[in-house]
């Protein structure tokens, strides 16, 4: 992290008119500007699957949107290196206090600071939710119910999956028949070929992976080259993060991009209604007017901003009569068996998991637990891997280079486990100021005991399918990754934060767009699921406009800022 | 007592130099300038104290031992960590009611030296390496006086702590990816062949297999 590579976290890009283009060096595209003083009709906090999907179908619609970002503003192909220390600089590395009987490690694992936000470094695993999942409560026994029907849902997972070009099997060998994928899938690599080949010993289904990640040209972005540093950042811009797709769709629509903007607060006016965000940015504060604000930060940020947003007349923070902001927060355990292949791997190479099997999220039969998981094949990049071996395992000295020295000869298998949502699970403020003179979130996470015999079962049935694939020396790892929940949608202003459309309860001019809307977690990494739920939130949304129940009437009919 | 740390490393890829592509199109112009200045930026003390830094010295040559390495082509991994403690970059996350890695530091080196002093009766600098590969490995199964650590987890800090930073630095250095055959940099261009025991012509040939490690699991309690 050093303005060795790139000036991007020090200064403002999208300014003046232009923003970055993504696809050239040192190019631009033009940018309409709107003016603090005018009220726009939204004001979006986040440019990640929330915030950017929202800006660009929004200004489609024809409102006038300004996004902000704290993070940086990057061209891919001239700012990100092939390396690990050097693209921390994606990362939300801002301290969040820590706590719980299992602490959640933050910046790598869930949470990105930059326009595109955690796409940008996340690793293009592009499952969708098991249809039940979305009735969890009614249908299996467990959690909370999502307002929304799974057909819906299929209708905006398909829509994201395109505007994606997310690369996939011809036949998915799991839940209802799901329509083609826009893209071929990927050549296998040979890390995931050993979990087809433990799959295929233990007599369970598995396929490639859906990828978030080109196999075919699109647009400026030539296919994917398999060099592997996916997960921190796509140097040639195969990776479809949100900073290659709907952040360029927002700009070109009309939406402006505030980079470098740290949104503090939502202010509220004598009647309670939102009018508008105080962010920081270029050194002051500053405050942008709006007719409806949202906040897109995911699952510490928006809990952190609706919390410090309180006022007279919300007391306890923004949208929280149901006192549940924050609450229930969920992560992904992230249970790991390792083992040494007598083949070469090379796990560096190719996207990373492009292997997976999800057949513990659809079969119900001999689970001693709720929820379900779905893993996946692994390919570390060094410190990466070094860093959970020692704090997994602790060697040290010249055993802990000869364990390294199999790097090559690694094959892993990791799940994406499924956690209960739990009220005592969630995001507080703390006493702590940070240097903008903001509250420090506090974080408290445990796991229950379901979590825990999830976790158990999976790190059996992967120990046995990767011996059965040839795998020695096994050892296992646990973590957790992904951040789901905090302000739960659903159909009960008792028991939820906002409705189906991510409006308040509380303030109807003031939304929720992201991953912090998840009443549950699902067994499968949660960002194809956010985009499609923002996607359906979008268009919610217009049709509010278009039956003049938004506020103000913002209305879509090409009345702009500007 | 594991006799590991006696054996010298040997690199299954003795004749891979991932800098040798530095003029290649697996070298873009941001990475190349990204690692220069690591190779050639060897920062100066400015964190610890004098006798802090040696005894640091002393536990990172103990937990990545580099004695085939000549002083100039040594990881000098004392003195990247000591800047990351003066620039106090975060991780994003703070651990409630453990220490900062500017507190835990100075504490946890001072901690290991007192070890040193319980179990041989003289300070971990005079040790022999087998002497000192024994406190740590003490420390590691937490057979150690909680007293010394003043609030510290002597494991918790030995894993999350310090392996945990000094893995960091060294898997990323070049010479740390010649060791483990890493393909390093990979930008514009990537890989070709993807299957088992598939190489292109530039990324490590391995020589010979890696030595055999120590059995993990069977060190757990």
């Amino acid at each position: 992290m050093s303005a060795i590579a790139s000036d991007a976290e020090f200064t403002l890009r999208a300014t003046k008119g232009r923003a970055p283009n993504v696809f050239r060096r040192g190019e631009w595209v033009p940018m309409r500007e709107y003016d603090e003083n005018e009220p726009v009709d939204f004001a979006i906090v986040g440019t990640g699957c929330g915030g950017s999907v929202l800006a660009a179908r929004l200004a489609e619609a024809g409102f006038s949107v300004v996004a902000f970002d704290a993070g940086a503003f990057y061209r891919p192909l001239e700012d990100f290196a092939s390396d690990e220390a050097e693209q921390e600089k994606l990362y939300w590395l801002d301290e969040r206090i820590s706590g719980g009987n299992d602490p959640l490690e933050f910046g790598s694992n869930n949470s990105g600071k930059c326009v595109g936000g955690t796409t940008v470094h996340f690793q293009m695993v592009a499952l969708r939710f098991r249809p039940e999942w979305f009735k969890s409560r009614t249908a299996l026994g467990y959690g909370h119910d999502w307002p929304v029907d799974w057909r819906e849902m299929w209708r905006y997972y398909a829509i994201a999956e395109n505007d994606m070009k997310i690369a996939g099997p011809v036949r998915y060998p799991w839940g209802p028949k799901r329509g083609r994928y826009p893209y071929r899938e990927h050549e296998l690599s040979a890390s995931a070929l050993v979990l087809a080949r433990g799959a295929e010993a233990m007599g369970v289904k598995w396929t490639t992976t859906p990828t978030a990640s080109l196999s075919a040209p699109r647009g400026e972005a030539h296919p994917c080259v398999n060099r592997g540093f996916c997960k921190i950042g796509c140097a040639t811009n195969a990776k479809q993060s949100m900073l290659v797709t709907y952040v360029p769709r927002a700009l070109a629509a009309g939406a402006e991009i505030r980079d470098l903007a740290m949104v503090g607060r939502i202010e509220t006016g004598p009647d309670g209604r939102a009018t508008g965000v105080h962010y920081h940015r270029d050194g002051k504060w500053r405050f942008q007017k709006a007719k409806n604000v949202v906040a897109s930060g995911y699952s510490i940020e928006t809990p952190r901003l609706l919390l410090n947003s309180a006022s007279e007349k919300h007391p306890d923070g923004l949208a929280n009569s149901s006192g549940l902001v924050g609450k229930a927060l969920m992560a992904h355990t992230n249970n790991a068996v390792w083992g040494i292949m007598n083949e070469e791997i090379r796990w560096y190479k190719g996207p990373p998991s492009l292997a997976v099997c999800e057949h513990w999220n659809y079969v119900d039969e001999g689970k001693d637990f709720d929820g379900g998981y779905s893993f996946m094949s692994q390919g570390p990049l060094p410190t990466d891997f070094a860093t959970t071996l020692v704090e997994n395992e602790g060697p040290f000295g010249a055993d802990l280079r000869n364990w390294m020295a199999h790097y090559n000869h690694m094959a892993g298998l990791k799940i994406v486990g499924e956690t209960m949502p739990n009220d005592d699970n969630r995001v507080e403020l703390s006493d702590e100021k940070d240097r903008l003179g903001l509250p420090i979130p506090k974080v408290t996470f445990s796991l229950s005991d379901n979590d825990k015999r999830l976790a158990a079962h999976a790190e059996d049935f992967m120990s046995r399918m990767l011996e059965a694939a040839g795998g020695s020396n096994l050892f296992h790892t646990a973590s957790t990754a992904h951040l789901m929940g905090g302000c739960r949608m659903g159909d009960d202003p008792a028991t939820s934060v906002v409705d189906a459309s991510g409006r308040s309860w509380d303030i109807d001019n003031l939304f929720v767009c992201d991953g912090s809307l998840f009443p549950t977690a699902g067994g499968v990494n949660p960002s194809m699921t956010i985009v499609a739920n923002s996607l359906r939130i979008a268009d919610r949304i217009i049709a509010m406009g278009k039956r003049g129940e938004l506020s103000q009437s913002a209305a879509a009919d090409g009345k702009r800022g500007a | 007592m594991s006799r590991e740390h006696l054996k010298r490393f040997r690199t299954p890829y003795p004749d891979y130099n991932v800098l040798a592509k530095w003029d290649t199109p697996s070298f873009d112009d941001v990475t190349r300038r990204v690692i220069a200045h690591r190779l050639e930026h060897v920062p100066k003390r400015r964190f610890l104290d004098e006798a802090q830094y040696a005894l640091l010295r002393a536990v990172m040559d103990t937990v990545l031992p580099q004695p085939e390495r000549s002083e100039a082509d040594r990881i000098p991994l004392e003195a990247l960590l000591d800047e990351k403690l003066a620039m106090n970059l975060t991780d994003g996350t703070r651990h409630k009611d453990v220490l900062t890695q500017r507190e835990a530091w100075p504490r946890g080196l001072a901690a290991i030296d007192a070890e040193a002093h319980a179990m041989h009766g003289r300070g971990f600098l005079s040790l022999s390496a087998d002497e000192r590969h024994s406190v740590l490995e003490a420390i590691d199964t937490g057979r150690v006086d909680g007293e010394h650590w003043k609030g510290l987890v002597p494991k918790s800090f030995f894993r999350h702590v310090l392996l945990k930073q000094a893995v960091k630095i060294y898997y990323s250095h070049p010479a740390a990816w010649n060791e483990i055959g890493f393909g390093g940099p990979a930008a514009p261009r990537g890989y070709l062949r993807l299957g088992p025991d598939m190489r292109d012509p530039w990324e490590a040939e391995e020589k010979r297999r890696p030595q055999e490690a120590e059995d993990l699991s069977e060190d757990e309690t």
